[in-house]
């Protein structure tokens, strides 16, 4: 059975092309003008992109099911425009070892809704005293390894993580937060934490980490991937480091590049966030890096939790936001981007950086995979409008204009999603 | 019904305004009966988080006062159900009707997010180390009574110890400052907050060079446990550079006045007995706060009049 | 009197107001025969005035009186629960002990009657006196309430949505626009 998108604007790292795609099986067989198949999406005044990549996706199954699963994850995913996503080892088990990874994985495909890749922990239960099995996982698949809510404190123990990195190919990809630095912290630490009397997270406990693991990058050869970057400090550390040629690179999250910590003022626990929120300087130089290349790829870091633990005091609240559906509107609605650069925030680059390019980022390309995002650039919507497909609500756009929905999804050439509805 | 949540809320027209309903409920209680029905037939409920006996106390003789009914839900006590949600908890007791909750909680803005979900007035008795507004209230109050005048324009104020950690400093800085008080801040810098340049205060951390020359002195509780965080190298250190000591209240200026917001840590903050402090408020502290939070509970659950009430004022 | 559309109508002059002050005073001691401990207390804000010229005269007609006087704010009795905003500098000053005293309770205007009845709560609030009287210097009529005046200085039928202002210089009753 063949499938045509019609009528869209394709994009390639190069620019962007009128024409229709024709689908066959999960490959892309034809591209060109007036084409035909057995089923038809319409793709008028649509963009079309290769399958967004999220390399940084909580997924919480197993051990918290309560605030998302698999297959709920995957769904936000895919209606996200997302047929790919790096899922985070801090569930319960941690994914430390080969069972767990392959179980996340199992899980994924079972849902059908996009690619899940597991990530592997740096360390056993990410306590950062031993190492996890890097040779193991790798050879199941793992590509990506970090112990994201917290950061390796150990920089002996970091050196050796890298040191595997290089030999096995693989990425470190690391939560920087020196944690002796930010005990009790809540929001970020600013006027505001002070008005508020609030311990705060100072920048420099993120530049410090960033810094340290870029050195360590420079003596070991690893290569590093900085998760969640949030100060204008880091993202200057990050350009230094890529002006010295260094493996490293780097991911922002929508939210980081849409809010600035003067929200806490609520005492929302929606907008506490790790890293926090910061100013509004650094947020423009998020912005800055987005766009001249500093920064390589768009990473939700979707965080669900349960709506009872977002309504606990602000210092007790867990810390995350929503992302996976909300991320190409809200990118899309405050950073001025050509599509092409979008295509390669979204999808090129971090299926580079994960690993998965023979599979995703290829966008609509005679003989790649049929895993594509077809994207209304143009249209605007509110995030309250939308009935999330996660289990979790703690979504941080509420009254705030998006700009860009997704239309249809195509993983290896099945809609997942269609009109902006999941076909499962 | 109105909150009472922070004193930047509530703005220096609302501040007078509490000020002076804050005299006449001095005078009720200084009837041989001093009670008046003004709420009778509302609840006020305190839910206290934190233990505070004192401050509960008055926040219920202050409704009692006033005829409101009180009940009392303190974690101390069972009645508050430590696996009961917050926000089960106040929808709980706003299902069983409810006028105003009394919240005092060891998290920062929790007053705000129990707004949420009731309709009663929410009146904040301390949240975390961010506001206690009927404390700052009652300050400045005693203050301005003791000195005869309506508010605090050319006083020199400064306001001594952990800031840092202080809901009481916060919450003195915004009054004080709104009444026109020219504010100083005197710590050690690992008792500052990080970040105090847009505060309209000044800081100093030599509390010699500027005990001579203020009108209040407002000393703040340094509490043990900042020692063991590094905060302070000990407590013994603390007391001779920010601590009142029979040497800097000699050199107070004649007129100056001590308060302190209790409880006291003799020996620390407070190195002379405040007995014999001439210029000393602290008692007159704790009397204007019944009458203080008089004020706060009729103002807020009084009904807003509208027009064709005002007519009524003929009858 | 009154009417909608009409104009204000003066129903008491200058003049008639102080004589009927004169009498009320008047009427007071002659009712009230051992004077010995007796308290004129205004109801804030109209009342005010009238107490103290009443004290005042009444003093001058028995010199060997002594009379006490005082203002009652009754805002926080009032039975219903709109409350009128506090009104600044109407305050209670009740610095004797009534109880045992006749306390004439003196208002400008009688209307409902509740104003009354929340002085009359407000007042044991300070001791229990031997007797309460009240003086009023309108009774409008319209009652809502058992309440009615000991000493009148003038009883003037009005509608009820009418307004009546009281000052030294007069009555005026006022239809409402």
């Amino acid at each position: 059975m063949t499938i045509v998108i019609k009528g869209g604007s394709i994009v390639g790292a190069t620019g962007v092309t009128n024409a229709d795609v024709l689908i066959d099986g999960d490959r892309i067989v034809e591209v060109g003008q007036g084409l035909r198949g057995d089923e038809s999406l319409d793709a008028q005044g649509c963009h079309v992109f290769p399958g967004f990549v999220d390399l940084h996706t909580h997924l919480r199954e197993p051990g918290r099911e309560e605030a998302e699963t698999i297959e709920t994850g995957s769904r936000a995913a895919a209606l996200g425009g997302y047929t790919a996503v790096v899922a985070m080892p801090n569930t319960n088990p941690a994914q430390d070892s080969v069972a767990v990874v392959k179980f996340v994985r199992d899980q994924g495909v079972r849902a059908g809704l996009c690619d899940v890749f597991p990530s592997g922990c740096i360390t056993v239960a990410r306590e950062g005293k031993v190492l996890a099995p890097f040779a193991d996982l790798t050879a199941v698949g793992v590509r990506v390894f970090t112990d994201d809510g917290n950061g390796v404190q150990d920089p002996a123990l970091m050196r050796r993580a890298l040191e595997y990195a290089r030999t096995l190919g693989v990425t470190m990809a690391q939560h920087c937060e020196v944690q002796d630095l930010t005990r009790h912290a809540v929001m970020d630490e600013c006027a505001c934490s002070s008005d508020l009397g609030l311990p705060g997270w100072p920048a420099i406990a993120e530049e410090m980490m960033v810094s340290r693991d870029i050195e360590l990058c420079r003596l070991t050869g690893g290569r590093l991937h900085v998760l969640h970057v949030s100060t204008r400090g880091s993202v200057e550390l990050v350009r230094q480091a890529k002006r010295d040629g260094l493996p490293v690179t780097a991911e922002v999250t929508p939210h980081h590049l849409a809010l600035d910590h003067e929200l806490l003022r609520s005492f929302d626990p929606v907008y506490k966030v790790n890293p926090p929120l910061r100013s509004m300087e650094d947020v423009l130089a998020l912005r800055q890096g987005l766009v001249d290349g500093t920064i390589d790829a768009i990473a939700t870091d979707h965080a669900p939790h349960p709506p009872r633990d977002k309504e606990l005091p602000l210092d007790q609240a867990p810390p995350g936001m929503l992302g996976l559906e909300y991320a190409l509107g809200v990118v899309n609605s405050v950073v001025d981007v050509t599509p092409s650069r979008l295509a390669e925030v979204f999808s090129i680059n971090p299926a580079r950086i994960a690993q998965i390019g023979d599979r995703h980022g290829a966008g609509a390309v005679v003989g790649a995979p049929a895993n594509l995002s077809v994207v209304d650039l143009a249209a605007t919507w509110r995030a309250e409008d939308h009935r999330s497909a996660s289990l979790s609500r703690n979504v941080p756009y509420r009254g705030r204009s998006l700009r860009g929905k997704v239309r249809h999804t195509i993983l290896y050439g099945r809609a997942v999603v269609r009109d902006g509805e999941a076909m499962r | 019904m109105r909150h009472v949540r922070s004193i930047s809320e509530l703005g220096r027209d609302r501040i007078l305004g509490l000020l002076n309903l804050a005299d006449r409920m001095a005078e009720i209680n200084s009837r041989p009966v001093p009670k008046v029905p003004a709420l009778r037939g509302r609840t006020v409920v305190s839910l206290f988080y934190e233990d505070s006996t004192r401050t509960r106390l008055s926040f219920e003789t202050a409704a009692r006062r006033l005829s409101a009914d009180t009940m009392n839900f303190s974690v101390s006590s069972s009645s508050v159900n430590k696996g009961e949600s917050l926000r089960d908890t106040v929808e709980t007791i706003t299902d069983m009707g409810v006028d105003a909750f009394v919240v005092r909680h060891k998290s920062a803005g929790v007053p705000w997010q129990i707004a949420q979900w009731t309709t009663a007035a929410v009146i904040n008795a301390g949240d975390g180390a961010h506001q206690h507004p009927t404390q700052a209230l009652l300050d400045a109050y005693t203050i301005t009574r003791s000195r005869n005048s309506q508010d605090l324009a050319g006083l020199r104020v400064a306001i001594v110890g952990d800031i840092r950690h202080s809901r009481v400093a916060r919450s003195n800085v915004e009054a004080f400052t709104a009444l026109g008080a020219e504010v100083l801040l005197v710590a050690p810098p690992t008792l500052l907050p990080p970040v105090v340049s847009h505060w309209p205060v000044e800081v100093v951390h030599d509390f010699d060079s500027v005990v001579d020359s203020v009108d209040v002195l407002y000393m703040l509780r340094l509490q043990a446990e900042r020692m063991n965080q590094g905060l302070v190298p000990s407590l013994a250190e603390y007391s001779t550079h920010y601590g009142l000591t029979p040497r800097r209240v000699a050199r107070m200026s004649v007129d100056a006045q001590v308060m302190h917001p209790g409880p006291m840590n003799r020996g620390v903050e407070m190195v002379v007995d405040p007995a014999e402090i001439r210029g000393s408020l602290i008692h007159r502290q704790v009397t204007n706060g019944v009458a203080v939070r008089m004020a706060v509970l009729f103002d807020s659950l009084a009904v807003e009049p509208d027009h064709s009430a005002l007519r009524e004022e003929a009858r | 009197m009154g009417g909608s559309g009409q104009m204000p109508v003066q129903v008491m002059q200058r003049g008639d107001v102080s004589r009927a002050i004169q009498r009320i005073a008047h009427e007071i001691v002659e009712r009230n025969h051992d004077l010995g401990n007796v308290a004129i207390v205004g109801l804030q804000r109209g009342g005010v005035w009238i107490a103290e010229q009443l004290a005042a005269k009444i003093i001058a007609i028995d010199p060997t009186l002594s009379v006490s006087s005082g203002a009652l704010d009754v805002s926080m009795y009032r039975d219903d629960l709109r409350i009128r905003p506090v009104v600044d500098g109407a305050i209670t000053e009740i610095s004797f002990d009534v109880t045992d005293m006749l306390v004439v309770l003196v208002d400008d205007v009688l209307f409902t009657g509740r104003t009354v009845r929340a002085a009359l709560e407000g007042l044991n609030s300070f001791g229990r006196p031997r007797a309460v009287q009240l003086a009023v210097l309108v009774d409008r009529g319209h009652r809502e309430l058992p309440i009615r005046p000991d000493f009148v200085g003038k009883n003037i039928p009005t509608h009820a949505h009418d307004e009546v202002l009281v000052s030294e210089d007069g009555v005026i009753v006022k239809a409402p626009q």
